[in-house]
């Protein structure tokens, strides 16, 4: 007996302030205006996705002491710019990376309560930590987390916004205009923590939301970060796309929920996935080369030699060979605000390897750069990626995907058109939304259910 | 006494939950189960808009509203909670075209680095419409939902303790301001022949350090549509009238007749002038909370019903109006001779106050040549005749 076939989740990501956005294309449009943001939501509701996705960087990155020029610059304020979205989709999640250092637990979820009653049960939260004080100058409160603290903070910034959440229990406003009770209780919203990082206590003044909490979502990798999301996430945006690695990932993130009394099917793996479709697989990879070059410019590739090398390389030739001259081994100095930096652990073996890669088949520093980053995740026809995504899936890779395209504010609509009724076709993708929350769509229970299913056990 | 040619005045009208009275959720026209719905906000805005008002205010706060001074209070019959303003502000934004929307933001213990990408999103996302009422909290149970500070305890405003929070306040909006002209306007250039997407010569960090805090800068949002939207506060007393003349666009104050409009108007003009500021434009609004009715009694009846239902009689930091049309029309133009530009309405009743405005009073005025018969801009800045300031930043 086969298992039964597991609905896809798909989601769309804004593309972002990263070299994976291809800016230069005469098709990319503003990454700020909202005509772009109201497209690409659009676009995503009318192809049935479960939510829209939006990162957040809260201060603009640098290289070398200078504001990093290549990429894409500038985004909106995440909560801002979802709450407009809410006016212009009726079903789409509407999915907000808000930081959890730079930011008080009262604040967060006075807007996050706030989005989810204004869209109608669709706000989901992914929580990241940050700790640097090269962001924290452009606060108040300052950089002032050490980085082993960052998780400590974080769950208990999330315990504490759910406290908050959960002050208020969704009976307590009667608005019985004829009797004068517009409370049923004058306590309602009464919170109390005291705890290591916050100690706080009051009423919290919104009421319950359609959704209860926000749907809640984890993006770190380390042990700390999966052991955070299985005891107290919804979904995991992972970077684990490819089938072996999405399997050990999911295999090893769904395997600590039992620790939690959580259920596998109580937290959902949704891997970032970059695609590029064309009309037969070899049209597309030949786009998919045509974009990367684009991803990569000369001076990107010198950019991104940097971060390894940790040395000014301004003066090397992006069509000339390696740098002969080993990584910087100090503390790292040239890029900051940025993630990518703790993806080279060993920039002395990874320089080496690079050199002997590129001297095998003769690339020049942009060819290396090229060959060696972003693949994309799924290249191929609509018929191939669509097939692609159904066996990731059904093999346990992921629960679905959060597509990144390339190209703003159109680089969904291929997608949309073309691969999402081929998943329809497959009876792996819902044809039409069944609920009407987010919850609903990613087939998570409202946490009062929960809440009552664990009183009743 | 000299007469004055009729100069069209402004109004913006301050939403608050159902209304400015207590009372106000137990009118038929309430509407009080649908107040944490999108669709409740859409229709008060649209109403607005349908009156070519200039602007609404939302209401907000860091706690529950309370009928005390300073404490919060155990009233269970009266509204308690309240969506966040800036949200509410951007879910109606795509929803209309050309009203203002001016969302209050507490500043006490808030990042200015966070209002200032949200204010300036709020314009990106109206096109242009956007503006903040600052606010200052000296609520001891607000500042223990963050707590992060305690602020001494106060029995009235005119202490050094607000002082202090005010300055506090005016280096918030500094630092809100400095963030907007962070990007100058032609920063994104997109040359594919360098590569850069930016011009960073074009990008600046702020480098605010002042008493309370300091922040780096930039921003991480463009310069907004207007370059600066709107910065509004109320004020009653001195040290506030030095912020609005210091600091805002718009001053929105409370005077009980016109000797008392003028005087205000004298002073805050005074400080503009020491500030440096009296060749900029600065708009002084009166706040009146407004009972309308076609008949006087009816409206007289009306409030006398809804202190009747909340056991008390309503007062207010502003003049209470309960009337005709007309004679708030008579009324506004009175006040405006005494120097002030316009006027934000309180309606004490939303459902029934605010279309009284904008089906009532809007069209008297317009009888008498006092107020516009069709949005004649496109930005905010552009309904109040404030012209897109340069950029700080910018070499000339």
């Amino acid at each position: 007996m086969s298992k039964p076939l597991k609905q896809i989740h798909l989601a769309a990501h804004f593309p972002g302030v990263n070299n994976t956005t291809v800016w230069s294309d005469p098709r990319a449009g503003s990454h700020i205006e909202f005509s772009s943001f109201a497209h690409f939501a659009r676009t995503a509701e009318r192809a049935k996705f479960d939510f829209l996705f939006l990162a957040e960087g809260l201060r603009l990155r640098e290289q070398g002491g200078r504001i990093y020029d290549l990429d894409v610059v500038g985004r909106p304020d995440t909560f801002t710019v979802l709450a407009a979205l809410a006016a212009v989709t009726e079903h789409l999640g509407l999915t907000g990376t808000i930081n959890s250092t730079f930011n008080e637990p009262y604040e967060v979820a006075r807007q996050f309560a706030s989005l989810d009653h204004l869209s109608d049960g669709r706000a989901a939260w992914n929580v990241v930590t940050s700790w640097d004080a090269f962001t924290g100058e452009n606060f108040r409160r300052g950089g002032f987390l050490p980085q082993e603290e960052r998780y400590s903070r974080a769950k208990e910034f999330l315990a504490t916004a759910h406290e908050l959440f959960d002050s208020w229990q969704g009976d307590e406003i009667l608005a019985d205009q004829a009797g004068g009770a517009f409370l049923r209780d004058a306590k309602a919203g009464a919170f109390v923590h005291e705890g290591r990082h916050f100690d706080i206590h009051g009423r919290f003044n919104v009421p319950r939301s359609p959704q209860g909490r926000p749907v809640i979502f984890q993006a770190g990798d380390s042990d700390e970060g999966r052991e955070f999301a299985a005891s107290s996430a919804d979904a995991i945006f992972s970077r684990y796309a490819t089938l072996d690695e999405g399997r050990a990932f999911y295999t090893d993130v769904k395997s600590r929920l039992a620790r939690y009394g959580r259920r596998a099917d109580q937290l959902l793996i949704l891997p970032a996935a970059s695609f590029v479709l064309g009309d037969t697989d070899a049209e597309a990879e030949e786009i998919a080369r045509d974009v990367r070059r684009q991803q990569v410019s000369g001076a990107t590739a010198i950019k991104h030699l940097e971060f390894v090398w940790n040395r000014d390389l301004s003066s090397y030739d992006p069509d000339g060979p390696l740098p002969d001259i080993d990584p910087d081994p100090g503390e790292h100095h040239i890029a900051r605000g940025r993630a990518q930096v703790r993806m080279y652990r060993d920039p002395l073996a990874t320089a080496r390897e690079w050199r002997e890669r590129a001297a095998a088949n003769n690339w020049s520093i942009r060819d290396l750069v090229i060959e060696t980053g972003n693949r994309q995740n799924f290249v191929g026809s609509a018929e191939t990626i669509a097939e692609t995504i159904d066996t990731y899936v059904q093999a346990d890779a992921s629960d679905g995907f959060i597509l990144v395209p390339h190209i703003t504010p159109g680089g969904l609509d291929a997608f949309a058109d073309r691969v999402v009724p081929l998943l329809q076709e497959r009876g792996v993708f819902r044809t039409e939304y069944e609920g009407t929350t987010l919850r609903d769509h990613l087939g998570l229970a409202h946490p009062d259910d929960v809440r009552d299913e664990r009183a009743a056990s | 006494m000299s007469s004055t040619p009729v100069s069209p005045l402004h109004l913006a009208v301050a939403l608050d939950g159902t209304g400015w009275h207590p009372a106000s959720w137990r009118e038929p026209v309430a509407r009080p189960r649908e107040l944490f719905t999108a669709g409740y906000w859409a229709g008060l805005v649209a109403e607005a808009e349908h009156g070519l008002l200039d602007l609404v205010t939302i209401e907000d706060g860091l706690g529950p509203q309370s009928s005390h001074f300073l404490d919060p209070d155990d009233r269970t019959d009266q509204v308690r909670g309240r969506l966040d303003a800036v949200l509410i502000a951007s879910r109606v934004a795509p929803l209309t075209r050309n009203i203002g929307l001016v969302p209050t933001a507490v500043v006490t213990h808030t990042e200015p680095f966070h209002l200032s990408k949200a204010i300036a999103t709020l314009d990106y996302v109206s096109t242009g419409r956007a503006g903040v009422r600052v606010q200052i909290t000296a609520r001891p149970n607000e500042a223990a939902h963050f707590g992060r500070r305690t602020i001494a305890r106060i029995e009235h405003y005119e202490t050094p303790v607000v002082a202090d929070l005010f300055d506090e306040a005016a280096d918030h909006v500094e630092v809100v301001r400095r963030l907007w002209d962070s990007w100058e306007d032609d920063a994104e250039i997109r040359d594919a022949g360098t590569g850069r997407f930016i011009d960073r010569d074009k990008l600046h960090h702020i480098d605010f350090e002042g008493r309370h805090f300091r922040v780096k800068g930039p921003s991480i949002t463009p310069r907004p549509p207007q370059g600066q939207p709107l910065v509004t506060a109320l004020a009653h007393a001195t040290v506030p009238y030095r912020l609005v003349a210091r600091a805002a666009d718009i001053g929105y104050v409370t005077p009980h007749d016109t000797d008392q409009a003028r005087a205000i108007v004298a002073e805050i003009r005074a400080e503009q002038e020491s500030a440096g500021r009296a060749a900029d434009p600065l708009h002084v609004f009166g706040d009146l909370v407004v009972f309308l009715d076609d008949d006087p009694g009816e409206a007289a009846a009306r409030r006398d019903r809804l202190d009747t239902l909340a056991g008390e009689e309503y007062t207010s930091d502003a003049r209470i109006f309960t009337g005709t049309p007309a004679q708030l029309a008579d009324l506004l133009q009175e006040f405006q001779s005494a120097g002030l530009t316009g006027f934000r309405l309180r309606p004490a009743v939303a459902g029934h106050d605010l279309p009284a405005i904008t089906r009532g009073l809007v069209p008297e005025l317009q009888r008498r040549d006092a107020f516009r018969r069709a949005y004649e801009a496109d930005t905010l800045r552009g309904l109040l005749g404030l012209s897109r300031p340069a950029n700080r930043y910018a070499a000339v």
